[in-house]
């Protein structure tokens, strides 16, 4: 299988010499084409500022991030924002929709900036809509949807430019459990589709539903397991198996 | 600690808001200016009748002051008001933590009276520089020579700025602290999340209402260009001025529901780069904001028009000097005393000065004992005749009745003037102006007042005889020919009737002119010369002859001269305050905008936008902004000025089109400037921290 992330000796140091912290501390894997892998972690274990280094929203210390075979580190101001435009998806927890623009606007947005065709852009919505359900809600504004129409919006949005990977900060976190119920199941369904996605989250249930959970603990790589053959509800036994063994706040989180 | 709270929040917002410091320190600048304007002329070498005329101009700058300082002074409420609103969050915090709304009183309080305190000293510090070089422009107005430079400072200026100011300010405090009394803390606390619901007007009756204003406004553009002649008395203008005002509130309006609706049907453009992002901003936005534009544009052609009407009137008023006064003097006295005593003497002379109401301007020189005539180098005596056999009313002929219904309030009894066509080939010869030649049984009119021409073409053209001593004469041309008598600094001639000399009747003999040009060239000599003929007017001789009446170039001139730089400061003052306070209003929306889209910008960026293509969406969006209400001034103003130029008909319009582009200059100037400082304090407000 073709490596599409490959993360190498990273690490993040925040603060100056006297008072170091070292937010990613040496961390390396992969991510195969197709994979959908969750980042799990405590608040403050670093998983976020791994995720946003390989968003390359955030710069990174030392090591290096290979996206598609493309060392992201090295890139610098339009470059960078090429690449972000054109081999990566975003989701955010608070969804960030433009409120101005209706939905198919929302989505459009992220096509238009790549320069794409009009008649692409609209057989694109389409089929993405058609994947995710919101079929319905194209024509409304964000303050007309239910927090998980715009989480799938923003989903829509994110995968619609067919990025290399999707990544996806807490993108259950602002929504009801039947929301994010629904959001996970999309998310599981595009990864049949073939879509490779990196998420992060601090909840076991939405860890769940990935094939692969990274456990993150003090910017270190704590424990690494696969889902296997194992049904979603074996997968979240096994999960909390871990958390449990990790202790410290994840606990509460459950 | 309140006290540092107030300036740290200053200090704060200081960078966003330069604008409005910057605004606020141009508004005191100008007022000093030209509230400073007199003192600048106090060591100019200027005649007495030019600074009767200095002193009026100030009395008119003092009042428009008044009105100035309204109009700032909405424009500091109304800025300081808004730029509060935008810190309902803070003030929400300063309760929640139990701060009374006492305390935060005063911290507005505080702000605004150090903002206050700095506007005024830095904005007096600049007026004072700017009023050093407005003596140049002063002493170059008024033609006087600037004997030497000082340094002009004015402190009755200085402390009407720091009362008017003050007055401002402190109307300001007021009415902060009252909006703090009554504001709720759930408001503030939540007042910025609540965003504002799209709202999308029914398409079909924008454009319904777009067509009906748009008719609405080609009829009150049709109705003071058009038919112009048919306004009389000055509340007809009010009519198409509301219906101006009403028509480009609802052009706005239902544009804020067209331009949208319109792009997106342009589907490569709409779904290009960053479009619909910029459009859905700017027409977000334009539903609330129709009233303010509408404000904005109607300033702003008002600004416009001031600016152009004032320049023209004055260049022209400079330029007619040379044209219409082409000698030194002209003396004239009536020479029907008798005929026409109940005239006379209701205008308040005595039985002997009308009984003596027959000689010459030249002969009643002599009788004072003026020997007039030494101190020209060259001159002339005409006559002009009077009858009441010849009024407007017979002149117009059989097209009277069509001319008085559509011109109601001509004076159509006055008799016409008649002269002798050798007499006006005279002056025209000293003049420099064109002479002319007729036969026994023809007439000529000369006139040069624009509106009356064409009412007396009107009767030339079709060939109107009229009768004259028992004569009967035809027209010699279809229209007016251009030329005058009477020296003055407009074209007001409404019409001579030039005859041939041997039908002329003495016994209707109605004025004596003496014209010429003085031996002395000196200025400060023919203004002594021209001060011992006035004083003519006290000695005892008055009481039995009546003085004749002098226009002299010298006294047009000084008041054109004063007139002209009247008008001019008026205009300039006036013009200039109507800008900067609107742009200034522009400025600060478009600037809380951009914070307010600061959320906005970070998505684009997430998604990818870089920032060049986040810098044009920003420029658009604040130019179109801009742009908006200028183009639908520039188009009100087109008419506006078509209008000013009927007005300045008497003026003559000739210097049009360099006014116009002073115009320009200074809108380009102001306006533009105001544009780029909006787009790089908006390009600073949504950069990345």
């Amino acid at each position: 299988m073709e490596n599409i992330l490959k993360v190498e000796k990273l690490e993040k140091y925040y603060g100056s010499r006297s008072s170091l912290t070292k937010a990613i501390d040496n961390i390396s894997f992969e991510v195969e084409k197709g994979e959908f892998v969750c980042l799990m972690g405590a608040s403050g274990s670093g998983k976020t500022t791994l995720l946003n280094c390989i968003g390359a929203i955030d710069k990174v210390t030392s090591g290096h991030i290979f996206v598609g075979g493309l060392d992201i580190t090295k890139l610098k101001g339009n470059e960078l924002n090429k690449f972000r435009r054109e081999e990566l998806g975003f989701i955010f927890q608070d969804f960030n929709l433009l409120d101005t623009l209706t939905a198919y606007e929302n989505i459009a947005l992220s096509l238009s900036i790549q320069n794409r065709s009009v008649t692409e852009m609209e057989a694109r919505i389409k089929k993405v809509s058609e994947e995710l359900d919101i079929k319905d809600v194209l024509n409304k504004y964000p303050y007309q949807m239910s927090g998980g129409q715009k989480q799938r919006v923003a989903s829509a949005r994110a995968i619609v430019t067919d990025p290399k990977l999707v990544l996806a900060d807490e993108p259950t976190g602002a929504l009801d459990s039947k929301s994010a119920k629904m959001l996970l199941e999309k998310f599981h369904y595009l990864d049949e589709l073939g879509a490779t996605i990196l998420m992060v989250t601090h909840d076991a249930f939405t860890a769940s539903y990935a094939r692969r959970v990274i456990f993150i603990k003090d910017g270190k790589i704590f424990k690494e397991i696969h889902k296997g053959d194992c049904s979603r509800k074996e997968f979240f036994d096994k999960i909390i198996d871990v958390v449990t063994l990790l202790g410290g706040d994840l606990n509460d989180a459950l | 600690m309140l006290c540092k709270l107030s300036l740290k929040n200053i200090k704060k917002s200081v960078k966003d808001y330069a604008i409005y410091f910057f605004t606020l320190i141009l508004g005191v600048a100008i007022f000093y200016v030209f509230n400073a304007l007199d003192s600048q002329t106090v060591m100019m070498n200027v005649s007495s009748s030019t600074q009767d005329i200095i002193e009026l101009m100030m009395t008119m700058l003092s009042s428009v002051s008044v009105f100035v300082s309204f109009i700032l002074g909405f424009l500091i409420i109304y800025a300081s008001r808004f730029l509060m609103k935008r810190r309902d969050k803070e003030f929400g915090v300063y309760l929640t933590l139990g701060m009374s709304k006492r305390k935060i009183s005063f911290i507005l309080f505080f702000e605004t009276l150090l903002i206050g305190i700095l506007s005024l000293i830095v904005g007096l510090a600049v007026g004072v520089l700017l009023s050093q070089v407005m003596s140049l422009v002063v002493a170059n107005m008024f033609e006087a020579n600037l004997t030497q430079f000082a340094f002009v400072f004015s402190t009755s200026a200085c402390i009407k700025t720091i009362l008017y100011f003050g007055i401002m300010y402190l109307i300001v405090m007021i009415f902060n602290t009252v909006s703090v009394s009554k504001c709720k803390l759930i408001d503030l606390l939540n007042g910025a999340k609540t965003s504002e619901k799209v709202k999308l007007k029914n398409p079909y009756l924008c454009i319904l209402i777009f067509i009906i204003s748009s008719i609405v406004l080609g009829k009150a553009y049709h109705r003071v260009t058009a038919e112009f002649l048919t306004l009389q008395e000055v509340t007809d203008i009010l009519k198409p001025i509301a219906m101006g005002i009403l028509s480009t509130f609802f052009i706005f309006w239902s544009l804020s529901g067209l331009i949208l609706r319109f792009v997106q049907s342009i589907k490569k453009y709409y779904y290009k780069g960053l479009n619909s992002f910029t459009l859905r901003q700017f027409s977000s936005k334009i539903n609330t904001t129709v009233f303010s534009t509408t404000i904005i544009c109607l300033m702003l052609f008002i600004t416009i028009c001031l600016l152009s009407f004032c320049l023209t009137m004055k260049n022209s008023m400079n330029a007619n000097i040379k044209k219409l006064a082409p000698v030194d003097a002209m003396f004239t006295v009536p020479m029907n005393g008798e005929k026409d005593y109940p005239y006379y003497k209701n205008y308040g002379y005595n039985d002997s000065q009308i009984k003596n109401l027959h000689y010459t301007a030249k002969e009643v020189f002599e009788l004072f004992d003026f020997d007039i005539t030494s101190y020209f180098k060259e001159y002339i005596e005409v006559n002009t005749y009077a009858t009441s056999e010849l009024t407007l009313n017979h002149t117009l002929g059989s097209r009277l009745e069509s001319i008085r219904t559509q011109f109601p309030f001509l004076a159509y009894d006055t008799r016409e003037p008649i002269m002798k066509i050798s007499d006006y080939n005279k002056v025209a010869r000293l003049y420099g102006n064109q002479e002319y030649s007729l036969n026994r049984d023809e007439y000529i009119i000369v006139a040069d007042f624009k509106s009356m021409v064409k009412v007396r073409n009107v009767a030339l053209e079709n060939k109107e005889e009229i009768s004259l001593f028992g004569h009967t004469l035809k027209p010699k041309y279809g229209t007016c020919q251009d030329g005058f008598l009477e020296m003055s600094s407009q074209h007001i001639n409404t019409g001579i009737i030039l005859v041939a000399d041997e039908i002329i009747d003495e016994e209707y003999l109605y004025q004596n002119h003496l014209i010429g040009n003085y031996q002395i060239t000196d200025r400060e000599e023919i203004t002594n010369l021209e001060n011992r003929i006035n004083e003519l007017d006290h000695t005892a001789k008055a009481k039995e002859y009546l003085l004749p009446s002098g226009s002299t170039k010298l006294a047009i001139k000084e008041t054109t001269v004063g007139l002209s730089a009247m008008v001019t400061f008026i205009g300039l003052y006036l013009g200039v305050i109507f800008l900067i306070s609107c742009t200034a209003i522009l400025g600060l929306k478009e600037l809380s905008e951009s914070s307010d889209n600061k959320e906005r910008f970070c998505v684009l960026r997430k998604i990818g936008a870089d920032e060049k293509l986040i810098h044009k969406a920003l420029f658009r969006q604040i130019a179109i902004s801009f742009a908006l209400p200028l183009i639908l001034a520039f188009i009100h103003s087109i008419f506006g000025i078509m209008f000013a130029v009927k007005i300045l008909e008497v003026f003559g319009t000739d210097e049009l089109l360099p006014s116009i582009i002073a115009t320009a200059i200074i809108l380009v100037f102001i306006y533009g400037g105001y544009f780029f400082i909006t787009y790089y304090c908006s390009k600073n407000i949504i950069k990345e921290r």
